[in-house]
């Protein structure tokens, strides 16, 4: 597969700050990557970088084979093949939304253009909104009349500054899907920006984990969230604690956690490791003689979420279905499951 | 404040017949101007038919097209400059460009007549450079229409300024970048995003300036352009004819009519144009040579707007200032003074009295009353004048007439031509502008904040006292301000209605100027403007404040 987008090493500064130091990522053609990660961690610069509203200081970006941004050379950005999906969409107010889709589609004739316009608005399904101004339609629909705008010039990429961010939280999985497939079906290469796990896994073949600055992971959905590559991934991606457990070289851990087999163990572990473990990592089990005490509880509708306190008192999370119910402060049964665990060297 | 009872619910219904009584008279000089149709139309028209009215008809179109393109220019430009752009001197700018506001159209028009006429420093200068006599040389005649319409683009200007430079400030840079990624460059995204987005400003700004033209009269009186004002003036002072006099206020006021629906609407359409929460600045950096035309541009405005007329007129009030600062000039400085805060004064207290009802009632009565009294800042004060004019004339003859019939006594004109009627007709004109400062100011005092008072034990006159006072303080003292000045640079109102040998600043600054003693006027102008220019400073500190959020 070709790349359609390359970054190499992309180094972004704010005077004498760097937003982004060394960033490295690329997404194939049909790709859909996202860059995830806390606010302030410099993933809307680097998508700022691609779409040439910012220059970068040192490393390169590449589209389609061109370099578009280099310490010397940063190609404008009406000069780029590259789509943009504003986090607030950034309609033109005082166009209609067929005067929005056609805003970017310089080159073609009239009729064309009226041809591409009724495309696109189809491509969204949104084709009976065509005479209406941005202030006369819904979140949901400003939110696809940007993309369709975005799309109607044909862009080797298309980028979405926190595309969901702007709608409530129900539409926002519903849309995510949708766009997902829109995308997928048309071919499109695309690049997200999120804070929102749950939207990064629901569009994204492809997530690059950024903090303060830094890629830190690169990864499928799947990997980031089972097989962090650092604590910091663990901690930010998907429920669970990180403790510290005592380890002997056969693998017997302390806090009657049972053992681990040697072979899913760094080769130079100490005396001690660190483990992720995740809510479903500890199971409920009413047979068990491993009791632990109830420190919270949150009902969660079909399961609770407890939050149980180990011998040494470090708190593990375990989740149940909600018919089990039992008092805080009391015992909850439960059955450790290592197979899955996440283990870190302790340093 | 009106009085509650216990549960907070206005009670009594003598509040709304004030403002019923309040509202209507107000309104009465509008009426009576409108009513003025309804009379028989005298051989006066016969005449104006014949002679001058297309003139006057052609004459204001004519200004109102100049200007308009003119302040639109200018005032954009301005607004571009130091809303989107940066470079070294755009702090002082953006300040700098509403310094023209200081200063009065017929001000700056007599002004320029000094400075660019036959024995005027840049003619004499010409002259003696290229050794040219008269007639040798082309020269273009200021005190012509097209010189009516640059003198008043040059001061009102300001108007559109200030608004469209919010605008732009307030345009999401999202919506701008998203022109450019849709493969637009710099100039396009200018003329087809940035611009077409503050077009409700740009209207807004341009019928304000334009509402102020068509009420302009010194500048063409002085210049001698027959507008709609010269042609009222020239009917009641020289055919004597009021009725005539207030047929042509009508006919002026569809003008101003036309002006104040454009006005509402793009005010309406603004709220459209913000919906963005991004409104991080994102200045375009200008270096070089566009740094240098940049700032050239804005010097040139403000040098031809403020500075190289404001320069002449303390050149020349410095020159005679030994003869001319003497008791005169003292006396009219305390008339003036005492005329305005009079003036200022009514305003405000008939301000607070509406802002409040509407606080309290704000049903479609209330607001619909104070959307009536505030319509004055669009009526041109001539108009006024003759409204006001009208039935006061009637009133005094009634009672000349009784006082004759029951006590044989004439009482002549008891009321026209009264500091009390001069007052009236300022209070009608520039109650708008004392309402919208304090509107604006109670309008920041949630009623969420009245109710945690009267929760927390508070009668409502101390809620009054202790809550909204203090808060509204600010605005009240901008309002008494803001109608202080205006009151003092007004001129045909006071021109009309002014009492007998009773002088303002403006009516002796006008009356020397049109006598050609340019130089003697000059004190008494430079006063108005030096007194102008402290709104001025009330806008900068607010844009001074407005930078210091968003930088």
């Amino acid at each position: 597969m070709n790349n359609q987008l390359i970054l190499d090493q992309v180094t972004v500064k704010y005077g004498a700050m760097a937003a982004v130091s060394d960033a490295t990522f690329s997404l194939a053609e049909g790709e859909i990557g996202c860059l995830l990660g806390p606010s302030g961690c410099g993933k809307t610069t680097l998508l700022r970088a691609i779409a040439g509203f910012e220059s970068v200081s040192t490393g390169s970006i590449s589209l389609h084979g061109e370099f578009i941004s280099t310490p010397k050379h940063t190609k404008a950005p009406e000069d780029r093949a590259v789509g943009m999906v504003f986090q607030d969409f950034a309609l033109f107010p005082h166009l209609n939304v067929n005067k929005n889709i056609g805003f970017g589609l310089n080159n073609l004739s009239g009729k064309e253009k009226n041809l591409r316009i009724t495309e696109m608005l189809e491509l969204v399904g949104l084709a009976s909104v065509a005479e209406r101004f941005p202030h006369e339609l819904s979140g949901g629909q400003r939110q696809r009349i940007a993309l369709a705008r975005a799309l109607a010039p044909n862009p080797q990429i298309l980028l979405l500054d926190e595309p969901f961010s702007n709608l409530d939280a129900e539409l926002r999985t519903q849309l995510a899907a949708e766009v997902r497939s829109l995308l997928k079906k048309n071919k499109v290469t695309a690049l997200m920006v999120t804070h929102d796990q749950d939207e990064a896994f629901a569009m994204a073949d492809k997530i690059a984990l950024l903090n303060a600055g830094n890629v830190v992971q690169v990864d499928t959905p799947y990997k980031l969230y089972h097989k962090p590559g650092s604590l910091f991934a663990a901690d930010f991606i998907g429920k669970g604690a990180v403790i510290n457990v005592g380890i002997d070289a056969a693998g017997l851990l302390g806090n009657n956690l049972g053992s681990l087999s040697l072979n899913t163990l760094p080769e130079d572990f100490g005396n001690t490791v660190k483990l992720l473990v995740r809510p479903d990592d500890i199971a409920y089990d009413d047979t068990s003689d491993t009791k632990l005490e109830i420190v919270s509880k949150s009902f969660l509708g079909p399961n609770y979420l407890y939050e149980l306190a180990l011998n040494d008192g470090q708190l593990v999370p375990c989740l149940t279905h909600s018919h089990v119910d039992i008092a805080v402060g009391d015992e909850l049964p439960v059955q450790f499951d290592l197979r899955h665990v996440v283990i870190f060297n302790s340093d | 404040m009106p009085s509650l009872n216990s549960t907070g619910q206005p009670t009594g219904h003598g509040w709304r017949t004030s403002l019923l009584i309040v509202t209507a008279i107000i309104a009465l000089p509008m009426l009576v101007i409108f009513a003025s149709l309804l009379l028989p139309f005298s051989t006066a028209w016969q005449h104006l038919f014949e002679t001058v009215l297309t003139d006057y008809v052609t004459n204001s179109l004519i200004l109102m097209i100049g200007v308009g393109v003119g302040t639109l220019l200018l005032g954009v430009s301005a607004a571009w400059l130091t809303g989107m752009c940066d470079f070294p001197g755009r702090k002082i700018l953006s300040w700098a460009f509403l310094l023209p506001m200081a200063m009065p159209a017929y001000i700056i028009a007599y002004t320029y007549t000094g400075i660019l006429d036959f024995s005027g420093p840049i003619q004499s200068l010409l002259r003696g450079i290229f050794d040219w006599q008269y007639g040798d040389y082309y020269f273009p005649q200021v005190r012509s229409l097209s010189g009516a319409i640059c003198m008043l683009s040059l001061v009102l200007y300001p108007y559109v300024y200030m608004l469209v430079r919010v605008a732009f400030i307030e345009q999401s840079t999202a919506v701008l970048e998203a022109s450019r990624n849709l493969g637009k460059r710099p100039w396009e995204t200018l003329f087809q995003v940035a611009i077409p987005m503050a077009r409700p400003a740009i209207v807004a700004g341009v019928s304000l300036a334009l509402m102020e033209t068509l009420a302009d009269y010194g500048t063409v009186a002085y210049f001698g352009v027959n507008a709609f004002t010269t042609g009222i003036f020239r009917t009641w002072y020289g055919l004597g004819d009021l009725t005539t006099a207030a047929q042509l206020c009508a006919f002026l006021m569809l003008f101003v009519f036309a002006l104040i629906l454009a006005e509402r609407w793009s005010r309406q359409r603004l709220r459209f144009h913000h919906d963005s929460a991004q409104k991080k600045m994102a200045r375009m950096q200008l270096k070089g040579w566009r740094a240098t035309l940049a700032l050239s541009i804005g010097i040139l405005i403000v040098s031809l707007g403020f500075i190289i007329p404001a320069g002449q007129l303390a050149l020349w009030a410095a020159t005679r200032l030994q003869e001319n600062f003497n008791g005169d000039f003292l006396s009219l400085l305390f008339n003036s003074f005492a005329l305005a805060s009079l003036a200022s004064l009514c305003c405000l207290i008939i301000a607070i009295f509406l802002a409040y009802t509407k606080r309290v009632f704000n049903s479609r009565l209330e607001l619909g009353a104070v959307g009536v009294a505030s319509l004055g800042y669009a009526v041109p004060g001539t108009v006024i004048a003759v409204g006001v004019l009208i039935p006061i004339a009637w009133l005094d003859n009634q009672i000349d007439f009784l006082s004759k019939a029951w006590f044989n006594y004439p009482t002549g004109l008891l009321l026209s031509s009264t500091i009390g009627i001069l007052v009236f007709a300022y209070v009608i004109r520039f109650l708008s502008v004392a309402l919208n400062t304090v509107d604006s100011g109670l309008t920041a005092i949630k009623p969420s904040i009245d109710e945690s008072a009267r929760s927390l034990g508070a009668t409502p006159a101390r809620v009054l006292s202790r809550v909204h006072l203090p808060i509204l303080r600010t605005s009240l003292l901008t309002a008494l301000l803001l109608v202080f000045v205006e009151v003092l640079k007004e001129l045909p109102t006071t021109l009309i209605l002014r009492p007998f040998n009773f002088n303002t600043l403006a009516v002796r600054t006008y009356e020397l100027a049109s006598d050609e003693r340019l130089i003697d006027a000059a004190l008494p102008a430079l006063a108005i403007v030096i007194i102008g220019l402290l709104p001025v400073l009330l806008i900068t500190k607010s844009i001074l404040n407005e930078r210091s959020t968003n930088e």
